[in-house]
């Protein structure tokens, strides 16, 4: 025993010589069996070496996208028109918030199949409530947002307190929601909301002003330095590594020119819808929470290792209930903005491909559906690329028997790329 | 059975003290009036066969089951913990022999899981600044703190493992089979590991089957048998007595098995 112990001090006190030379004396660069990334060069091999060990990241989005747009603009160059690309941006923004909501429940590893009829409901009982009854619009979205989170409430109940699985729950909720609302329906089958109605024009009109949208893509580069460089200063006060200035200032400079150039080119259009705004504030906010909260934190720590979490003190179930909640919220407001999008609530409203696209938005953004893994931004970044698919096939004056069955596909191979990625990862020790 | 307490300052007070306790689960007696005692600055092993009583002992020390009867006295005072966030309100942490890591998380998050400070505004470098000063203080070898725990070797997992438990500054620490699953390098990681927690004035309750491992950092053995004290010896007691008290009889497989293999090596040496 002794004499391992030597060993081991030996073994510390050489390693310790070596390194002297270069000792940098940084609290968290001491081990000199790990190579750092100082410069570009090290942070590109840096970025191959993560790709080829499975933490692909936004990476399959990217490729996704240039492949997509690459075909789709070769077979139609309407399809990268800025008009087009408005368009797109409002079809992205109804889904993209149930995108946003699922993921919350796959970061736990579960499945809510139901969010597609759950929108349904909303938009129907938007339809039937303020349409047709005339109750105060501002009641209306916050009964249907409370009946949203009801429902997500009853799923974590049957979770948490029966073991249900969520896949069962959830798959009779999808037939009892979708009863629900071809009930409140009624014969009519489509209700078609006012159209001079602030909501409707908030789904179909309303525009960031061309000098606003400028000014708001300015925001996070300057939020990227300005955070940036005060952690720069406290993590150097405490002597543990820090970025350089210079790379802060260079990913600021980057991704406010490229969005500037975004906007620029929808601006040639009508510009960045505000239906779109709301998304990505809800996309930020969540990201928020996800990332530095206690919420997200656990969140995180439920998907990788519930009995893990539990022991650590987190409430397991109420986790649960905060991820479905949250679920069924966001899709029933996804359903009043499709409402808002189409200027109606009809049978087929949430039906169809809405809870694939959904799913297959979060999962193509980076989403595991195994649990522990994933965004926000892979609810913005996976349903630019399921509506470009979409928006494209219409283009191409293909049917819906034709978009059902690429979204399929695409589906699946977003969620094989998941699962390849993962093995990569556990054959990498990372997962 | 004298026990050697002179290495113990004169005068030293236990950090904690069973007397007594017992635990039924219904009609089965899992522990029947265990003495235990253990003091700051000292690891205190506890050994015993399958079913001899020692995750019962664990979970009531975690809080997890109440004992039926007896008392635990905690720095001079007695105690009832109703969970197990009692134990660790009290200053009791446990090591878990599956460790309870979430693989999926880094090792900061997982060293703060469930103790994050300023929950709605996690402050990252503050937990990274903790949890490298508990590693260092561990000379623990773990390469980046924002690994995740899944890139990990068992032995740092471990690491990880003991560090969390030593976030909340408590007096005693307990750990449930800690080098059952490891290699022999990272096995003696671990009981370095154990021997510097020990130097911080931390008690310790290891339970382990290894016997080597057992001698190699434990100050007292106390052997567990049926639910029931056994005995307690010092760490330099030879094997046929510990494992004597352990199987409760000086006539067992361990030593028929050590006579048969001496009488074979006899008719060897016999026929040559």
């Amino acid at each position: 025993m002794s004499n391992l112990t030597d060993k081991a001090s030996q073994a510390t006190t050489t390693s310790s010589t070596i390194t002297s030379p270069e000792t940098t004396g940084l609290l968290d660069r001491s081990d000199v069996r790990v190579s750092y990334t100082n410069n570009f060069g090290d942070a590109i091999h840096a970025f191959i070496d993560r790709v080829k060990s499975g933490d692909l990241g936004s990476l399959p989005v990217v490729v996704g996208l240039v492949l997509i747009w690459g075909i789709f603009t070769a077979i139609n160059p309407l399809f990268l028109s800025a008009n087009n690309l408005v368009n797109l941006l409002f079809d992205c923004s109804t889904v993209g918030v149930i995108a946003l909501g699922i993921v919350c429940v796959l970061l736990l590893g579960e499945i809510d199949l139901s969010i597609g009829s759950m929108s349904g409901v909303g938009s129907a009982m938007l339809g039937v409530l303020w349409a047709n009854e005339g109750w105060p619009i501002a009641l209306v979205i916050g009964g249907s947002l409370c009946v949203g989170a009801i429902i997500g409430f009853s799923y974590a109940f049957v979770r948490t307190k029966f073991g249900m699985p969520s896949f069962v729950s959830t798959l009779a909720g999808l037939l009892a929601l979708l009863g629900f609302q071809l009930y409140i329906l009624g014969d009519t089958g489509s209700i078609n909301l006012p159209y001079d109605s602030a909501l409707v024009s908030f789904g179909q009109l309303m525009i960031i002003p061309a000098w606003l949208s400028y000014c708001l893509v300015l925001l996070p580069g300057i939020v990227v330095v300005v955070m940036g460089l005060r952690v720069r200063h406290k993590r150097q006060s405490v002597n543990l590594s820090a970025k350089s200035v210079n790379g802060i200032v260079f990913k600021a400079l980057v991704l406010t020119v490229v969005l500037e150039a975004i906007v620029a080119y929808l601006n040639q259009s009508r510009g960045v819808p505000w239906m779109f705004g709301l998304f990505v504030v809800l996309v930020i906010c969540m990201n928020y929470a996800l990332t530095r909260t206690k919420w997200g934190r656990s969140m995180f720590a439920v998907g990788g290792n519930a009995e893990a979490a539990r022991r650590a003190g987190i409430n397991v179930k109420a986790i649960y209930i905060s991820a479905f909640v949250t679920c069924s919220t966001l899709a029933t407001l996804g359903g009043i903005l499709a409402a808002a999008r189409l200027a109606s609530a009809s049978q087929q409203a949430g039906t169809g491909d809405v809870n694939l696209n959904a799913i297959a938005a979060a999962v193509i953004g980076g989403t595991s559906l195994f649990g522990g893994r994933g965004s926000a931004w892979s609810a913005l970044l996976g349903i630019v690329v399921i509506q470009s698919i979409a928006n494209g096939l219409t283009l191409l004056n293909l049917s819906s028997a034709h978009r059902y069955m690429i979204t399929g596909a695409v589906l699946a191979i977003a969620v094989i790329v998941d699962s390849l990625a993962r093995q990569s990862r556990v054959t990498h020790g990372k997962a | 059975m004298s026990v050697n307490y002179s290495a113990l300052p004169e005068g030293a007070q236990p950090i904690l003290s069973l007397r007594k306790v017992s635990k039924n689960f219904g009609a089965v007696a899992a522990l029947t009036e265990i003495d235990l005692d253990v003091y700051p600055g000292e690891v205190v092993a506890i050994v015993g066969d399958n079913g001899a009583g020692k995750s019962t002992l664990v979970k009531t020390l975690a809080g997890a089951h109440s004992p039926t009867t007896g008392q635990i006295w905690f720095e001079g005072k007695e105690i009832v913990m109703k969970g197990p966030s009692d134990a660790l309100e009290l200053g009791i942490a446990t090591v878990f022999q599956d460790l309870a890591l979430c693989e999926n998380l880094d090792v900061v998050a997982n060293i703060f899981l469930g103790q994050e400070k300023s929950p709605l505004h996690l402050d990252e470098t503050e937990m990274e600044v903790k949890a490298w000063t508990l590693l260092n203080e561990l000379a623990a070898r773990i390469p980046n703190v924002r690994d995740v725990v899944a890139s990990l070797s068992g032995g740092q997992r471990q690491t990880v493992a003991i560090a969390r438990s030593l976030l909340l500054n408590p007096k005693i620490i307990m750990l449930d089979e800690p080098t059952a699953a490891l290699g022999v390098a990272q096995t003696a990681e671990v009981l370095n590991l154990i021997e510097r927690v020990k130097e911080k004035g931390l008690g310790v309750i290891m339970i382990s089957h290894n016997m080597q491992d057992v001698r190699a950092v434990a100050d007292r053995v106390v052997v567990l048998r049926l639910g029931k004290n056994n005995g307690v010896f010092n760490a330099d007691a030879s094997n046929e007595v510990l494992i004597g008290a352990i199987t409760g009889a000086t006539d067992n497989a361990v030593s028929r098995r050590e006579k048969r293999i001496a009488e074979l090596e006899e008719q060897v040496e016999v026929t040559v």
